[in-house]
């Protein structure tokens, strides 16, 4: 049998490659530099950058390269758009995060409550796709959009199990912990805080593959099918609610993982984190800056965000002091002001390349 | 032979992906009642909604009384002077017959001699003057709609398929009225599926198949030429006639 | 899939319509609520103060939801970014009253309703502007593709909300009141607040003038017979575009007026002010059926109803009790209150 790593072989490298993405490949001699640059810094990120607030940013990162590929399930594959996302976000990181303060750090506890999350999630995904199918569109997103901030007040609200609008802080289990020493063979100490890193990293990369694999499958060609055109897709005899409704249960449960994740790096989980409509907008501004339905976009959308959200406001802060002398300019520059031109950017995006970066890289 | 009120050339229409039609050419002529006919699926509709703007012309060229008017906008269509009475007569349902005619009358108030004229021979309209649309039968809609496109003077109506669903006895009030219509001198282009009405009314005939136009006769010569109706039309005569 | 007759097909509402009379069933609903509420309070002043403030919020959210549902019968268009306009308009009112802060402090309810006269128009001549820019530039592009209208929309908010921090900064602002509007009239042993009895003079107003247009003039014959069905009111000859534009621009003035009475009612003004309501808007705009105006109406009462009395019975569920009334609602006709059209 081959060894399917056989470097010396680049068809077996290609075919392995082929098959890790699901046959689907970025296309682009460009696409493809810029994925491998993000992949290798993520993937080094502990050794690269030593400071705080970088690997913060590369966990926050790797958290929504997969929250953000749930959502592209859900709008770019299926176009359905619904603005509930959040809410299963926030239900992995509560699920997690409030099982870990009151069981205690271990693995189990957070298990266990990443268990509960996800199948309270899959039940609400299930309702919610249903109802999906007897609404239009555009009345389905305002409900969504109800039920959302009811969840997330709700939230807020019953402090005495969540914390409130403060959120809990809480421990992790041993190994993820910061402070956590590990000796390696080969390589000295490690710390908790760089496995937690490699768990998060890890585990967003897997559920990036899963999610190729999905959109990738006869499934995920024809939940494309019922994009175009669901009475064609129904007409064709496929049963258009159990795709959708099975689509939004995925995207869902994904997002609980995603939830799950992020509370677990940040030891934190609280509803202006997790469950605010401005993550919601967040979401569509990386899915559709990145480029809807491509899987790849979310990749590139949630870098570019992350990214600008930590350190374009930098930048705007040097441009506003520079330009104080003239009367709007600096208003508009204020690092505050960061999102006026993402919010610009995603505007420019839906009108003139809806497929976003990710497709303007390709046709270059 | 009187002048082409009306003429379509070459013209193609996507629906989507699909090719609807597929470069259809014919002329209405002024004054008189030309018939679309077709089995079902040829395109007959889909040439009125493309005459109207309803639908753009991907291809090919209409024009009506010396202007192009393929490309225009359906209200610029319709105040060229074409009227249309649609295949779902498109009544408003949530509006009473008194206000359907309101909105008919772009000038102003409908006028009331004219008004008089169509309750002559759609006496139901004036039953249900200040009722709701909807409470009206399938056959007063019809009636409805057609009073709809003569309460002002067009030069040319568009009607798609007038008797579908209606009881044969209001066909032959139907097709008095028409008879009426035709008198005022009135272009009209009709889309039909029933023969019998057809011939009745039709001074021209237009069959269409496949997205194009397969025959073009005069009314008399197509009446009487049973083999060609039956070639052309074929079931839809049977379950028509 | 058309109709052949173009009725509505809502099971209950077209039955009673093709009856002859009007579908006043759900208009009974108001009072059911009421009394549903009275029990669970106990307090009958507390249930007539707690049903005065849900009629006066209920003609605000009114306000700015019927411009919002009759854009969308219309033109099938939902602006997401009807928030923004919300809170445009309060903040235009809060820019233009500054100067008069005389005029506000002054104990005279004549120099007071001229100050706020002013603000309101400033507040509904810039979100008129402002929603006729908002037309042209981002929503007439996406005619009919429902998907990318929503994405727009909801970024034409987020571009707007910043922008409103950029212009008038991003910190709490107070929202005077007018002297002679402060306080309660006390009638028996009940206290309605004065402010409260003016929203609902102005909602009111709103109402009536829009039923009016709706009901008597061509313009209004134009709008509802658009609303079922639009090609045929081109097929008529009407530039209906036309109409859209104006029809927008009317509903973001609204949105304007609402959101001028809504930051009066809070005293307070932060450029999440829209945000706060638009949710209940959404709620009401489908509990009442997307282009109707009357289930606008009703919708905005019950929805306001259901906040007041949950709002002091068990406050941490006030939202979540709207949705389950929209949800129950729902069930019994889907498409809300009162259908329109074929759709």
């Amino acid at each position: 049998m081959r060894w399917a790593g056989d470097k010396e072989n680049p068809v077996e490298r290609r075919a392995m490659i082929n098959t890790l993405l699901s046959g689907d490949l970025p296309r682009s001699r460009l696409l493809s530099a810029v994925l491998v640059l993000i992949l290798a810094t993520l993937a080094a990120a502990p050794v690269l950058f030593p400071g705080a607030q970088a690997i913060n940013t590369a966990a926050k990162i790797c958290v929504f390269v997969v929250l953000v590929a749930s959502y592209d399930l859900l709008l770019g594959y299926t176009g359905i758009v619904s603005f509930a996302h959040t809410m299963f976000y926030g239900l992995g990181g509560y699920g997690v995060g409030l099982a870990l303060y009151t069981w205690g750090p271990t693995w189990t506890s957070a298990l266990a409550g990443l268990s509960v999350a996800l199948v309270t999630a899959i039940v609400l995904a299930f309702l919610i796709g249903l109802f999906s199918l007897r609404v239009r569109a555009i009345f389905f997103a305002m409900v969504t959009l109800a039920v959302a901030s009811a969840f997330a007040i709700l939230a807020a609200q019953l402090s005495t199990l969540t914390g409130g609008e403060d959120g809990r802080s809480f421990r992790v289990p041993e190994l993820v912990r910061p402070n956590t020493l590990i000796e390696l063979p080969f390589a000295g100490p490690i710390t908790g805080r760089t496995i937690a890193y490699y768990v998060v990293f890890l585990s967003a990369f897997a559920l990036f593959l899963a999610a190729l694999r999905i959109v990738n499958s006869p499934f995920g060609r024809v939940l494309q099918a019922i994009r175009e055109n669901d009475f064609r897709a129904e007409a064709l005899g496929y049963r258009t609610v159990v795709y959708r409704t099975s689509a939004n249960c995925l995207a869902a449960g994904m997002a609980v993982l995603a939830g799950a994740l992020n509370s677990l790096w940040f030891r934190y989980t609280g509803p202006d984190t997790t469950l605010s409509f401005a993550i919601m907008l967040d979401i569509l501004l990386m899915v559709v800056i990145g480029g809807m339905g491509t899987m790849y976009g979310a990749v590139v959308g949630a870098t570019l965000f992350i990214v600008a959200q930590n350190y374009l406001q930098k930048l705007m802060g040097a441009a506003a002091k520079s330009t104080q002398a003239l009367p709007l300019v600096p208003d508009l520059l204020q690092p505050d002001r960061w999102l006026l031109w993402l919010g610009v950017l995603f505007v420019l995006s839906v009108y003139f390349f809806p497929t976003g970066i990710v497709g303007k890289l390709r046709q270059a | 032979m009187a002048d082409a009120l009306l003429t379509l050339e070459g013209v193609h229409t996507h629906i989507g992906q699909y090719h609807i039609l597929q470069g259809v050419d014919f002329t209405v002529p002024r004054g008189a009642m030309t018939v679309l006919l077709g089995r079902n699926g040829a395109g007959k509709s889909t040439t009125l909604r493309t005459i109207m703007g309803l639908w753009q012309p991907s291809r090919g060229k209409i024009t009506f009384e010396g202007r192009e008017i393929g490309g225009w906008a359906t209200p610029d269509i319709a105040r060229a002077g074409i009227g249309y009475v649609p295949e779902t007569m498109g009544v408003f349902a949530d509006l009473t017959v008194r206000e359907n005619m309101i909105l008919a009358a772009r000038a102003g108030a409908p006028d009331a001699t004219r008004l008089e004229w169509i309750f002559a021979f759609f006496p139901a309209l004036k039953r249900f003057w200040t009722q709701p649309a909807g409470v009206l039968s399938g056959g007063q809609k019809q009636m409805l709609s057609i009073a709809r496109a003569v309460i002002e003077p067009r030069a040319l109506i568009l009607i798609d398929e007038p008797t579908k669903g209606i009881a044969p006895a209001i066909i032959d009030n139907m097709i008095s009225a028409f008879d009426e219509l035709k008198r005022g001198a009135t272009t009209i282009l009709l889309v039909e599926q029933n023969f019998r009405f057809a011939e009745a009314l039709g001074d021209h005939a237009v069959v269409m198949d496949d997205g194009r136009i397969v025959h073009r006769e005069t009314m008399a010569a197509l009446a009487a030429d049973t083999a060609t109706q039956t070639r052309l039309l074929g079931l839809s005569l049977e379950a028509h006639g | 899939m058309v109709e052949q007759d173009g009725a509505a097909t809502a099971s209950g509402a077209s039955e009673a319509v093709a009856a002859g009379g009007a579908d006043y069933l759900p208009i009974l609903l108001v009072p059911a609520l009421a009394a549903a509420a009275l029990p669970l309070i106990g307090n009958p002043v507390t249930w007539i103060t707690l049903t005065i403030a849900a009629l006066a919020m209920g003609m605000m959210i009114f306000v700015i939801a019927s411009g919002l549902t009759l854009v969308f019968g219309l033109m099938d268009v939902l602006n997401f970014g009807h928030g923004a306009f919300i809170a445009i308009g309060a903040y235009l009112a809060m820019t233009t009253l500054v100067p008069l802060a005389g005029w506000i402090q002054a104990d005279q309810l004549g120099l007071n309703l001229a100050a706020l006269g002013l603000a309101i128009l400033a507040a509904m001549a810039g979100t008129s502007v402002i929603g006729w820019a908002f037309e042209r530039v981002i929503i007439m592009p996406v005619y009919g593709q429902h998907l990318k209208q929503i994405l727009i929309t909801t970024g034409g908010l987020i571009v707007t909300e910043q922008l409103i921090h950029v212009v008038w900064g991003g910190d709490q602002k107070p929202m005077p009141l007018p002297t002679a509007l402060r306080g309660a009239i006390t009638i028996g042993d009940v206290a309605v607040e004065k402010f409260r009895l003016l929203a609902m003079v102005v909602g009111l107003a709103v109402f009536v003038a829009m039923l009016l247009v709706l009901n008597r003039t061509k313009l209004g014959l134009l709008i509802r017979a658009g609303v079922e069905n639009r090609e045929m009111v081109e097929a008529l000859g009407y530039r209906i575009r036309r109409l859209f534009v104006a029809v927008f621009v009317a509903g973001s003035a609204l949105a304007g007026l609402g959101g001028t009475l809504w930051a009066l009612y809070r005293e307070t003004l932060t450029a999440g002010i829209g945000s706060e309501v638009i949710v209940l808007v959404f709620i009401v705009i489908i509990i009442g059926g997307l282009g109707s105006i009357g289930g606008c109406f009703l919708g905005s009462v019950l929805v306001a109803q259901m906040a007041n009395y949950t709002g002091y019975l068990a406050s941490k569920v006030a939202l979540a009790s709207n949705i389950l009334l929209m949800v129950i609602i729902l069930m019994w006709r889907p498409q809300g209150l009162y259908a329109v059209g074929g759709r």
